[in-house]
């Protein structure tokens, strides 16, 4: 039986891994490279639970850069690019939806 | 206001060193992220979806207004210049650094105020009647007992690793504003057959998953008996509650399981034994406590004076706004002036740093320095002069918080859902946003009475929408947001869970559904007197449901 933690794991298309930088929470994304970028663009795209699980497992090692690393869906855009694969992720990469207060002048 | 003594100032700047050695470890690499968790979750902080979110507690809802100047500092220093306050009468903050921490609760410590005890699985914020102290309808000022149980369990050895977390409440009004039937232990001072004030109290009551409303387990405990019996629920709680499973954690399962007289049978087996130990409350414990909460110096003054009732006459706006915002005070001459966070538009329960430190200043100008935090989201000024309140009116509306809506279907509590919290399955606050711009008509608004909309975007309930008069919970159905809607619930005394409508609805359509609703409400109910609950009461929900679900 597969556990919770491997289903989860199960993938069906391109995804990346995610997770919070450590010194301010920001969304980040692990690349090619073995390092971390704000920018989903930067993202390495695997398709394969494999590979995910390899991403993972290097992610999850760098404790001191990143938290709570994830593998996350995407789509790929026509010309290449990866973009959010749901509405969590849409969020984390653009932020709220929702308009936030003016901050200048307070 | 209730003065903290040194041990409590100790204790806080103790706490801001310890985590500031915490978070200097954890960025060197000397903790991992396993190890630190445990440890930033003790003093309020989570990690969202965009960033650290510091909660901060608000004890029963009473802030100073140094206090507030205080949060309107740490918004702008070190977070964007916003707040929000949550349905727990606490703030959060929703953009914070972890290495900016540290010296945020060096700041708030200054003022006496901290993250202990927001999170994790221990007693939390102990919350009450945001009217405490000032309502005509309570017997005393519940704060009294809040504080005192507060002292009791904080950083208790013996309740700092619960099951699950543990939410009191307290109220002592006959009019419960404090939600006391849907926390963990609800208490509610009352008088027995011989005029003796004491406790009822309730235990059991929660919402999330599995939503339950409080057992009464003790009809009347004798005040000297409080700690001790609080001390026994806690302690049957820890020894019994399913710590195998996290959703079976709480104690109202435990309560629901072992059967209200079971437990209140074990409960009171706990306590024989401690009833006259220690715990038994010496009076001059509670003359100490009360001594330190601070009333204001009220002037003799007279209910409506000829200037108030002429500036009524004058001023439309002014008049809606006093007939909403504004109840009555135990003091004559004096007026409870609710702060609306609820503008047409606005995300419920957010204030900006400036609106922050302009309301301090009314606070000082007006209510002798002290604001109230409600669990509806709202803030409370708790001790102005009548004669005062047409230009408090007119400063509030210059400061976005005079919206007449007070309790009215625009006054919307909403959790953070999806837009920031990373527990979320669905976005709260847009929904919130669209229905105030769909009820921006007040005249409607009043016709409507008494309406609370509660949004949730998770089980979790934070939006507390299983005791919404309309309750919305957010859920994802396939990767798109849908939302479950319930009809019927309401948190005060006569406390219910709402009965669901019908199939959830998507994202795109929860307004028109939520519109159709209140449309029947008004064909169905017998009189205008009679408020949306007791229509639903009256009738069930289907006649709701036949025309929410109509095909248009």
């Amino acid at each position: 039986m597969t556990s919770p933690q491997e289903r989860k794991r199960k993938v069906t298309g391109p995804v990346i891994v995610t997770a919070n930088r450590l010194r301010d929470g920001a969304v980040i994304y692990r690349t090619l490279t073995g390092d971390w970028s704000a920018r989903l663009e930067h993202a390495a795209v695997v398709t394969t639970a494999a590979a995910a699980a390899e991403l993972l497992a290097a992610a999850a090692a760098d404790d001191i850069a990143a938290v709570g690393p994830y593998v996350a869906p995407v789509r790929i855009s026509p010309d290449g690019r990866p973009e959010p694969g749901n509405l969590r992720e849409s969020i984390r990469q653009a932020g709220p939806t929702i308009a936030l207060p003016i901050t200048s002048g307070i | 206001m209730y003065l903290y003594d040194q041990f409590d100032r100790t204790l806080i700047s103790e706490r801001v060193a310890e985590f500031r050695d915490q978070v200097a470890r954890r960025l060197s690499g000397a903790l991992t992220e396993e190890e630190f968790k445990p440890l930033r979750l003790m003093n309020g902080v989570y990690l969202q979806l965009h960033a650290y979110m510091l909660r901060i507690a608000i004890p029963y809802g009473t802030l100073s207004s140094n206090q507030l100047r205080m949060l309107a500092a740490v918004g702008r220093r070190y977070d964007r210049g916003y707040g929000h306050f949550t349905t727990r009468q606490n703030i959060q903050f929703n953009w914070i650094k972890l290495a900016d921490l540290p010296d945020a609760m060096a700041d708030l410590a200054s003022a006496g105020l901290h993250g202990m005890q927001t999170s994790g699985n221990c007693v939390r914020n102990i919350t009450t009647d945001q009217w405490a102290g000032v309502a005509p309808d309570e017997i005393e000022d519940p704060r009294i007992w809040a504080e005192l149980i507060r002292q009791h369990t904080t950083m208790h050895p013996e309740f700092s690793f619960l099951p699950r977390k543990f939410k009191i409440a307290v109220t002592a009004a006959a009019h419960d504003r404090a939600a006391v039937k849907v926390h963990d232990l609800g208490l509610r001072l009352r008088r027995n057959g011989a005029g003796e004030v004491g406790f009822e109290v309730m235990v059991g009551g929660g919402l999330g998953r599995t939503p339950f409303i409080g057992k009464t387990v003790k009809p009347f405990l004798r005040k000297r008996d409080i700690l001790s019996y609080v001390e026994a629920v806690l302690r049957v709680y820890n020894a019994f509650a399913r710590r195998d499973n996290i959703y079976k954690a709480r104690i109202k399962i435990l309560v629901h399981e072992l059967g209200a007289d079971a437990f209140a049978r074990e409960v009171e087996a706990e306590w024989r034994p401690i009833q006259d130990g220690p715990l038994a409350l010496d009076p001059a414990v509670i003359a100490d406590i009360a001594a330190r909460f601070r009333y204001p110096d009220y002037a003799r003054l007279d209910d409506e004076g000829p200037e108030l009732a002429s500036h009524r006459k004058a001023d439309r706006r002014f008049d809606a706004w006093l007939g909403n915002a504004v109840a009555n005070h135990k003091v004559p001459g004096y007026a409870i002036v609710t702060l609306s966070l609820k503008p047409e538009g606005g995300p419920p329960g957010d204030a900006t740093s400036a609106q922050m430190d302009q309301i301090a200043d009314l606070a000082d100008r007006y209510s002798f320095g002290e604001i109230r935090v409600g669990h509806e989201q709202n803030l409370v000024l708790p001790h102005v002069a009548q004669r005062d309140l047409m230009a408090l009116w007119r400063a509030l509306d210059a400061v976005g918080v005079a919206t007449p809506n007070v309790g009215l279907v625009s006054d919307i509590i909403a959790c953070p859902g999806l837009d920031y919290c990373s527990l979320a399955n669905a976005r709260a606050i847009p929904v919130a946003q669209e229905l105030t711009r769909r009820f921006r008509d007040l005249d409607l608004a009043r016709d409507l009475g008494r309406l609370h909309i509660n949004i949730s975007g998770c089980i979790n309930a934070c939006g507390h929408h299983h005791v919404g008069h309309i309750g919305l919970l957010g859920v994802e159905k396939n990767g798109e947001e849908y939302y479950q809607v319930t009809l019927g619930g309401r948190a005060d005394e006569q406390a219910e869970l709402g009965a669901l409508l019908g199939p959830a609805v998507p994202y795109a359509q929860v307004a028109d559904v939520v519109e159709e609703v209140v449309a029947a409400y008004l064909e169905l109910r017998e009189c205008a007197g009679e408020t949306f609950v007791d229509t639903v009461k009256r009738l069930g929900v289907e006649p709701f449901k036949e025309r929410a679900y109509a095909p248009h």
